[in-house]
């Protein structure tokens, strides 16, 4: 609690201030369509409490989505939540949760562009709802991995029937998840690191 | 039981074209009547400065008794670093809004911003090694 001043605005708890120390920060995108966990994912692992930033859409962008509902809005929210990890005292990493609609994701400035990479979040009840995702991501050449978060009513294909469904490049890497778990949100996160890794040391990152 | 089929993409050179960024502010396009102004905030139309959502922003100095109270709150929570995107969330406004503030604060010398490091044609794998014992770590 803030007991020097008046403001009512509320801010992060002292512990979840950085320290003065750090210098930049990287980030991660998580995709995938509505309810497919990505909040959860970024929740498990996050040390702070999930955050909500929103953007702001203009006509420009109405119209041509059903979900938007009323044609008389003039301006929609679309919002996009996210977590933090501090890596080091110098370098901190930023996880954000996005909407699988492409139009999206020019509402933030280099959201793709400036990641380190993605997690493509995939339900096999909706596989076809990351189709579109996947796409995009490979014609931006944004570098990502393939987490199937397992849903128990979900039906289980064999990881190879997926990466064929999903029509992978061999090295694209796909791992199975449960994204409340804190431990196998951040093997996910580790699988993507890793890709990147070994695409860095290939040279064949770009 | 069979999954849906998809077909894989390439990088191709239209699709990574910027799209053109919508100004909440609104400019217009298509001859149209321009959209009205959504926040006024932000004051006056201006360059915006490069800032990402993971741009971090510190403060520079106590705020001045000119300071709008938009920029009195920035003041405070950046006494720490914070990101530009832990600003929008907690003072409940755009991204967009909050970089015009910042914009403005950079200006007049009361914040400072930490770039970010953005992905690279050759990364530096010492980053990607340091993220990797970071997340070990959790």
């Amino acid at each position: 609690m803030d007991f020097k001043g008046s403001d009512t605005i509320p801010g992060p708890r002292t512990e979840d201030h950085l320290p003065h120390t750090a210098q930049a920060a990287v980030k991660i995108v998580i995709v995938g369509g509505f309810g497919v966990g990505k909040t959860t994912m970024v929740g498990s692992v996050s040390e702070i409490r999930p955050l909500t930033t929103e953007e702001t859409m203009t006509q420009a962008g109405i119209g041509v989505d059903d979900n938007f509902g009323s044609d008389t809005k003039t301006a929609t929210t679309v919002a996009m939540d996210f977590g933090r990890i501090s890596i080091t005292d110098q370098l901190v990493l930023y996880l954000f949760g996005t909407p699988g609609q492409e139009r999206f994701w020019f509402l933030w400035n280099g959201l793709f562009e400036g990641a380190l990479g993605a997690v493509v979040l995939v339900d096999t009840r909706r596989l076809e709802v990351s189709f579109d995702v996947i796409g995009r991501l490979e014609e931006r050449g944004v570098p990502f991995v393939v987490a199937v978060n397992t849903f128990p009513d979900g039906p289980r294909y064999p990881i190879a029937d997926l990466r064929s469904a999903l029509d992978l490049a061999p090295d694209i890497p796909i791992v199975e998840c449960d994204a409340r778990r804190r431990a196998s949100s951040r093997d996910v996160l580790m699988t993507l690191m890793r890709f990147l890794h070994s695409l860095a040391m290939t040279g064949a990152l770009t | 039981m069979t999954p849906p089929q998809r077909r894989r993409r390439y990088p191709s050179q239209e699709a990574v074209e910027p799209v053109p960024k919508p100004t909440p502010e609104g400019e217009g396009g298509d001859g149209k009547r321009p959209p009205e102004r959504l926040y006024v905030v932000a004051g006056p139309d201006g360059e915006r400065a490069d800032l990402d959502l993971v741009t971090l922003i510190v403060a520079r100095a106590d705020p001045p008794p000119s300071a709008t109270p938009e920029q009195t709150a920035m003041l405070r929570l950046t006494t720490a670093p914070l990101s530009v995107a832990e600003l929008s969330a907690y003072l409940n406004l755009p991204f967009s809004v909050v970089t015009v503030l910042l914009t403005e604060m950079l200006t007049a010398e009361l914040v400072q911003a930490r770039a970010p490091i953005v992905r690279q044609a050759l990364p530096d794998r010492s980053l990607l090694e340091a993220v990797m014992h970071g997340l070990q770590r959790l």
